[in-house]
Order: structure tokens, then sequence, then C-alpha cells
């Protein structure tokens, strides 16, 4: 088992389960908590995240299948998915395809929303390119089950941000992620004005 | 250049003397005390406007200096109590026109971090700004000092306070609570409130005074807070630094002074592998040559300010700064 990516709370491991490629994402004990604390936040938060994905599957989102939690070690395994990331991907596409994709990425948030999930860290970092074409959604350690319009619209904004930075030469796209967003969610444009609110605050950069 | 700086955003009149290598030639803090607890901004004020003069005097002597060698005034212009603000911007206008020498409006929250790493040696850290009324993670990213991660809510120092005092702890409480805290051990469950990069602590606050009422021990929950509470603030450090990919820590405010405090931030910065700075504790707390040290960046970068520009702002933001003395 080799460590993938170190992050600030958790280690991705690589591995196999029933002779399937899988991530092992463990939580790893912080020295500096008190040990009862510690083990009780990383449960915690190993279930959430679960819970989370496991909903947001439920409404049709392609997630990573869950095949294993063990709350004591705050592990998940998880299905591997080999697929490139959006964010690499998006700028590489055809213009008609990037169009499309686009759609798909806005389609994909209002999704999320008008569920009531909102994800923590909405970029296209954590997209992949499954092989069936569908966009698969990963990490979802900051995420949370909420009708606040507020984090629904930082949510959002994450995302815009990313038009603005990482895809930058795909910036005119933006307007097809917001008329998905549109189309498939009813409470979008108080979402959409939240976000220019945050804009405005110049934070959550 | 030698710079007089002027603080006063809340409980603290502060006068310091600074020269242009950033050598403290004096640093005189009052601050009031309280009988009934919590600051009110009005006394608060008033305070200031005996003390200033005074503390002026005492920073003067400890320099060994006259008015004569002032070149610059830098004051604290915001964010803080309003009635305090404009004491000290009053006293600084006048000091300005008086002597004739320059005038400029500083930023406390960008003064913490300047003094930190001035003294400390660190060159781009994330800064733990944790005091009375202010709480938050700050870093320097796009010619801004940003701030990452803040309580949603009150401040650190400010929940320890308001516990103290319905605990019958005088005022600061944070040391009498760090005192209790040592003789407790047994972790009590209370809201652990970390939302993404963000931290709020007035459920800790209700819940931590609710069961003392039910009669847990004053120890244990003085215990409990703090590794609640510091847990939080240490993740949320650890996030930021991680996101901005910096391996420097610097602690800022009153509240770093708790030992425990220091410690888990030491653990944090060990275990990735990172370095923890903490400037000396009178330049931690709030202080005038925090301020007068930013004065003098700020006005070797090209800053200037007429007093019309010397308005006071409340509601400073960390990222309202346009950091002109950084590449």
């Amino acid at each position: 088992m080799a460590v993938l990516r170190r992050g600030a709370e958790a280690e991705l491991h690589d591995g196999k389960w029933l002779d399937r490629d899988v991530i092992i994402k463990r939580r790893v004990p912080k020295g500096y908590r008190h040990p009862d604390l510690d083990s009780k936040i990383r449960a915690q938060r190993t279930k959430n995240e679960t819970r989370l994905m496991v909903d947001a599957r439920s409404k049709g989102i392609s997630v990573p299948i869950i095949y294993d939690i063990n709350l004591s070690s705050a592990e998940i395994t998880m299905e591997r998915i080999f697929g490139p990331r959006i964010k690499d991907l998006f700028n590489e596409l055809p213009e008609e395809k990037a169009k499309e994709l686009a759609y798909d990425i806005g389609k994909l948030a209002a999704t999320l929303h008008s569920n009531d999930i909102v994800h923590g860290d909405l970029t296209t970092s954590n997209m992949l390119m499954r092989e069936d074409g569908r966009i698969c959604v990963i990490d979802f350690s900051l995420g949370e089950k909420t009708d606040s319009i507020e984090k629904k619209g930082v949510d959002l904004h994450l995302l815009f941000e990313a038009f603005h930075s990482a895809h930058y030469m795909r910036e005119h796209l933006l307007k097809d992620v917001k008329t998905a967003y549109k189309e498939h969610y009813k409470e979008a444009e108080k979402i959409i004005q939240r976000v220019k609110e945050i804009e405005k605050r110049g934070r959550y950069t | 250049m030698i710079c007089l700086g002027i603080e006063g955003t809340a409980h603290t009149a502060g006068i310091g003397i600074v020269d242009d290598e950033g050598k403290v030639l004096a640093n005189a803090i009052k601050m009031m005390g309280g009988e009934a607890g919590g600051i009110h901004p009005r006394e608060a004020a008033n305070h200031h406007v005996v003390e200033i003069p005074i503390q002026i005097e005492k920073a003067l002597e400890e320099a060994k200096m006259s008015y004569a060698d002032i070149d610059l005034i830098a004051f604290s212009q915001g964010p803080g109590l309003g009635p305090c603000l404009r004491t000290a911007a009053t006293a600084a206008r006048s000091l300005s026109l008086a002597l004739n020498v320059p005038i400029i409006g500083v930023n406390h929250c960008v003064a913490h971090l300047e003094i930190g790493r001035k003294v400390t040696g660190c060159d781009d850290p994330t800064l733990l700004y944790a005091s009375g009324g202010n709480t938050q993670v700050i870093a320097y990213a796009g010619g801004r000092y940003r701030v990452f991660g803040e309580t949603l809510d009150i401040g650190i120092g400010n929940m320890l306070d308001k516990f103290g005092r319905e605990s019958g702890l005088k005022f600061p409480s944070g040391p009498k609570i760090e005192q209790l805290a040592s003789n407790g051990g047994k972790l009590i469950d209370l809201p652990y409130s970390v939302k993404g990069m963000d931290v709020a602590f007035s459920g800790i606050l209700t819940a931590a005074l609710q069961l003392r009422k039910k009669g847990e021990s004053l120890e244990d929950l003085c215990f409990s807070i703090q590794e609640t509470c510091f847990s939080m603030l240490v993740e949320v450090t650890e996030r930021a630094m991680a996101h901005v990919e910096k391996e420097e820590v610097l602690l800022g405010g009153g509240v770093v002074q708790n030992k425990r405090l220091q410690e888990m931030v030491r653990i944090m910065a060990q275990e990735r592998g990172a370095n923890m700075y903490v400037p000396p504790g009178k330049l931690c707390i709030d202080n005038g040559a925090m301020i007068a040290w930013t004065g003098i960046i700020m006005y070797r970068s090209g800053v200037t300010m007429n007093i019309d520009d010397t308005s006071i702002r409340q509601r400073f933001r960390t990222d309202d700064v346009d950091v002109t003395w950084r590449e």
C-alpha cells in the first residue's frame, strides 16, 4: 500500500479489496489532539463523508462506490477511479465537447444543491471522468447536508473560480455552467445572487 | 527614522517607539482592568484618554528620547471598538500636527503579523491570531494578507472571558482557566465546531455553562474547553498551511500565551515538518510597538496619508489592506 496523496487531514493509499483496485482514505491521528477527542472526530467525519457519498449516489450522482468503512481506524475503502481529472481534461477538449462538459458540470452542481448536498470543495480537481462519460465526484470531506444559501453560494463560487483561474481560456463556457445550473435547480437564481455577494467580500480564495 | 505607534483598539492603551531596523526602543502598555469583567467601550475610551498621554511620556523616557526625535506617527486605525479607536486616532492626529510629522493608520491584525515576522525571523508564515476580539488564520497570497479561516461568532478570548465571568473568575480569565485546566483531566464532551476553515465558539460556551450548572467540576470543564477549542484552532491553522503550502506558523494575540495552545501548535508543526514561531509576550498582546513597526514599513513602501484618510475603521478587514511592502 503506497501513499498516493497526503492532505491536512487524511492520506490516500491504493490497494486491493477482493481483487478490485481500491483507494483507502485514512484520517490520520493528530498528536496535538486529546486521544479521545481525536478518535471521536475522525470517526464522526468518516461517517459524515460516507453518508454524503451514499446520499449523492442515491440522487443519481456518480461517486466512488464504497466497499467498506472502519470507524476505529477512520478508513474508507472505495472504488478507485482511473479516469482523468476534469481539471486536466477540460482545457484539452475540442470546443464542442468542452461546452457539453461545462453543461454537465452545471447540472451536477444543480443536482447536488437541489438535494441539499453541499460538497465543500467543488472544484474540477475533485471531478473525475469515468469511462462511460459520467463525471464522478470525489472528496466529500468538507461536505455537509444543508439548505443554507450561503453554503451553496460558497460551493458554487469555488466552482466559478476555477473557470477564472485553471480554465481561464475556457472562461466563456462559464455561461453554460450557469445555464445548466438554472435549468436543473429552481432556487438557482438565489444562489447565483449570493455568489455575487461573496465575490464582493473577496474571501474564500 | 523613529516611529511612535499608538495602539487603542480595545482595552489596551499602548505606546511603542521603534527604529527603522525594527528595534523596539520602548513598548509601554496599560491594560484597563475590569471589576465586572468585559469591556465597556466608553469606559475603555475614557481609560485611553487618561492613559495615552501618560504612556507616551513613559515610552519616551524608556527610549531616552524627546518629541523632537519622532519622525512618524502610526496608530491603530481598526478593527476595534469605535470610542477606543477614535481616542487613539485623535491622539495620533494631534501629535502628527503638533510635531509636523507624517501620520499613518495601521490595520491592527496586520501589525500582529508584521511584528512577528520581524522579531522571530520567520519569512512567510501562516499566522494564528487568537485574542479576545479576534480569531483569524492569516497568510500572504496574491498581494494581500488573506483570511483563510476565522471565527464565525465570538473571539476565542472573548469566549474564555465569558465563561470565566459566569464561573466567578476575574478578568482576564484565560490565565486562570489555564491554571484550573492543569488540575483537570476528564475530557467532557463539548461541541467541536469547525466548518471548513472556520470555527465557532458560542455553542461551546453555552454547553460549558450548562454543564457547570449541572455540577461538572470547574477544573474538568476548563480542561475540556482548552482541549476542544485549541484543537479547533490548530486544525484550521493546519488546513490553511496545507492549502497555501507554507511551512512556518506564527502565533499572535493574547491567547497564544497559553502553554497548552503553544504545545499543540508545536506538535502540529513537527508532525508536518514545519516550524513554529512565537514572539515575546509583550509583542504578542496588543501593543504600540507592532503599530509603530508596521507604520515604518508602510511608510517606506510609499504609503502616505492625509488627516482626511485617518478616519477610524471599526470593521477594517485584514484583506482590505493593499500590502505594498512585500514582493
